[in-house]
């Protein structure tokens, strides 16, 4: 269920259209922002607040991938291993990371919840491989000492909080 | 060697911090809507783009001062939407302009809104922008500040408004009816066309699109003249394009080209070459969704003498499109590249049409087959056989594009896709 201060931001954004229903992406990325998925109660105040049926916005969520159902990690890690990427080394980049994390190959979520790694197509960023965006934020010309250290901090960072 | 003296679009390389609105307004920033405001009838602003021969940037080439007249008159509210979904594999060039020179595309989105008499623009990012786009609403913001935006532009009786957008993660968004499906609040799907969004556009109203690069254009050519911009170019194809280049090249990145300029320079005067001295073997000039270009040791001529204008590499047998060039040298397993581009159209397609959602999956199914040693003899022939059933069926272009590179690897390199089936 969205919040009142969230309400009030929706609010916000709701000036921006004059029909209420173009604010389903940026109302479910509000719902989305806590906990990185959207929950049946999240996707059931959305619509609600914005008087569009339920099955709408599953299918929305469903249609669209940077919206989620299913729990995920603390943070999303989204390696970029399309054409471009991959001729520049992208895919050896992902699966050593991946076996640091001890992961399979094909990437999923560390047994402590923090990370979930994936790989993604083109990211916009194709001369600055290898590159991954970590919770939508650009991290580019990376290297494997370079994304371990970053993982580090947010690791630590989630320690502290 | 450079063959502009001066970047027109990518001027942040010249003017350090023209990101910043101050900069920009110290280096004739806004100044061309100040002329259009005081100076010019909207008709004139259109008319001025017509003489460019400015061609969009964001795949198809249409004319936009063209496109523009056919918003009709006294139809209200008129809307732009600026195509900033840049997902095409390969390309990164829109992203630059937003982090490095977005005030340029937001005058020029002031120019387009008043040329054809819009209340409001909506720049739809891709659902990845969401960093980018926080300092172009700062940009907007900045610009709203200084009047160049909101109530009475410029203390004129122009008044216009520009919101950000993002998608959330579908590159059939980027296909201008489904962006606009998606900026109604509904799934990104595409609409039957006609009627195009000149006539029947956002929330059903006349709507302009236009990419990030194109609108980009537009103050210099306001500014300076079509005869200016088209000392750049060729005569069909005038004025600059930024070029993504990517892939097996010693310095990928993006560099600003008259159009009309060889491959030659692009790929060994911008991109430093292959490295390593290897041999060029393919290139793709608009990433996944257009034909392969066989390198000169696999196909007929040399390609890097291609001139880089829509005609040309049209004429060479693909199109220029986005203009993201891919490299690839001799060492690239072909059937690979092919498969990941299966990939990314099976990823992508948006389940409408059923030519496209089934025949993606069919075809990446068949490239696993071949990949993991289980290739069937007429695998080949079945991967054409789809590509047929394909063409010419799918309800977009997003399923018609899927098959150029099926078609066009197996064209030029069915010897390594035969090696497969053999075992
Ligand atoms: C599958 C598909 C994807 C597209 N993706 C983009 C894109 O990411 N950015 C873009 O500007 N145009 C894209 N286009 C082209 C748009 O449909 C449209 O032609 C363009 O935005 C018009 O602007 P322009 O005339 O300024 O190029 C795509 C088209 C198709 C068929
Ligand atoms: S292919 Fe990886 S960012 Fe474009």
């Amino acid at each position: 269920m969205l919040s009142e201060a969230e309400h009030q931001e929706l609010n916000e954004i709701l000036k921006k259209y004059p029909d209420k229903r173009s604010a389903v992406l940026p109302a479910l990325y509000i719902a989305q922002r806590a906990r990185n998925y959207l929950t049946d109660d999240d996707i059931r105040g959305v619509a609600e607040a914005l008087d569009i049926s339920v099955t709408e916005v599953q299918a929305i969520v469903g249609f669209y991938t940077l919206l989620r159902k299913d729990p995920t990690g603390k943070y999303i890690v989204q390696v970029c291993t399309d054409l471009p990427c991959a001729l520049r080394g992208a895919e050896e980049f992902y699966r050593r990371l991946c076996q640091r994390l001890g992961l399979p190959p094909q990437g999923g979520t560390t047994d402590d919840g923090l990370f979930t790694v994936e790989a993604v197509v083109c990211l916009a960023a194709c001369d600055k491989v290898p590159l991954a965006q970590i919770n939508l934020k650009y991290y580019e010309n990376l290297s494997d000492d370079r994304i371990d250290a970053i993982l580090d901090g947010l690791r630590r960072d989630s320690e502290d909080a | 060697m450079s063959l502009l003296a001066e970047h027109v679009l990518l001027r942040h390389r010249d003017v350090p911090h023209i990101r910043d609105i101050n900069v920009y307004t110290n280096h004739g920033g806004y100044d061309a809507l100040r002329k259009a405001l005081s100076d010019m009838r909207p008709e004139e602003v259109t008319d001025v783009v017509k003489a460019a021969g400015l061609r969009g940037r964001g795949g198809a080439g249409f004319p936009a001062g063209v496109k523009w007249s056919f918003i009709p008159a006294g139809v209200k509210p008129v809307y732009i939407v600026v195509n900033a979904d840049e997902s095409e594999p390969g390309t990164f060039k829109d992203r630059e302009i937003i982090e490095a020179n977005p005030h340029q595309m937001i005058e020029g989105i002031a120019l387009c809104a008043y040329a054809v008499g819009a209340q409001a623009a909506y720049v739809y990012g891709r659902g990845e922008f969401k960093g980018p786009f926080v300092g172009l609403q700062q940009a907007l913001d900045d610009a709203y500040e200084k009047g160049f935006l909101g109530r009475n532009i410029l203390n004129s009786d122009f008044s216009f408004d520009i919101y950000t957008h993002l998608g959330a993660g579908a590159y059939i968004c980027g296909e201008e009816t489904a962006l606009l499906e998606s900026l109604e609040g509904k799934l990104g799907q595409p609409r039957n066309r006609p009627p195009f969004p000149a006539q029947v556009g956002l929330y059903n109203k006349p709507t302009v699109v236009n990419n990030v690069e194109t609108l980009t254009n537009v103050p210099p050519i306001v500014l300076h003249g079509a005869q200016w911009y088209r000392q750049f170019g060729t005569d069909k194809s005038p004025g600059t394009k930024i070029f993504c280049l990517s892939g097996h090249v010693a310095r990928p990145g993006n560099y600003e080209l008259p159009l009309g300029a060889p491959l030659r320079h692009l790929i060994e005067e911008c991109g430093g070459g292959v490295p390593g001295g290897r041999a060029l073997k393919a290139i793709l000039p608009a990433g996944a969704s257009a034909p392969i270009l066989p390198g000169p040791g696999w196909g007929t001529g040399d390609i890097l003498d291609l001139s880089l204008d829509y005609e040309s590499v049209q004429a060479a047998g693909s199109m220029l499109g986005s203009a993201s060039f891919i490299v690839m040298d001799e060492t690239v397993d072909m059937v690979w590249a092919a498969s990941k581009m299966a990939h990314f159209f099976k990823h992508e397609s948006c389940g409408k049409c059923s030519p496209c959602r089934e025949g993606t999956y069919w075809v990446e199914d068949v490239y696993h087959r071949l990949r993991d040693g289980s290739g069937r003899p007429g695998d080949v022939d079945l991967l054409l056989n789809i590509a047929d059933q394909m063409d010419g069926n799918c309800f977009c272009l997003l399923g018609e594009f899927s098959v150029c590179p099926v078609r066009s690897s197996i064209q030029h390199f069915r010897d390594e896709y035969e090696a497969l089936v053999k075992g």
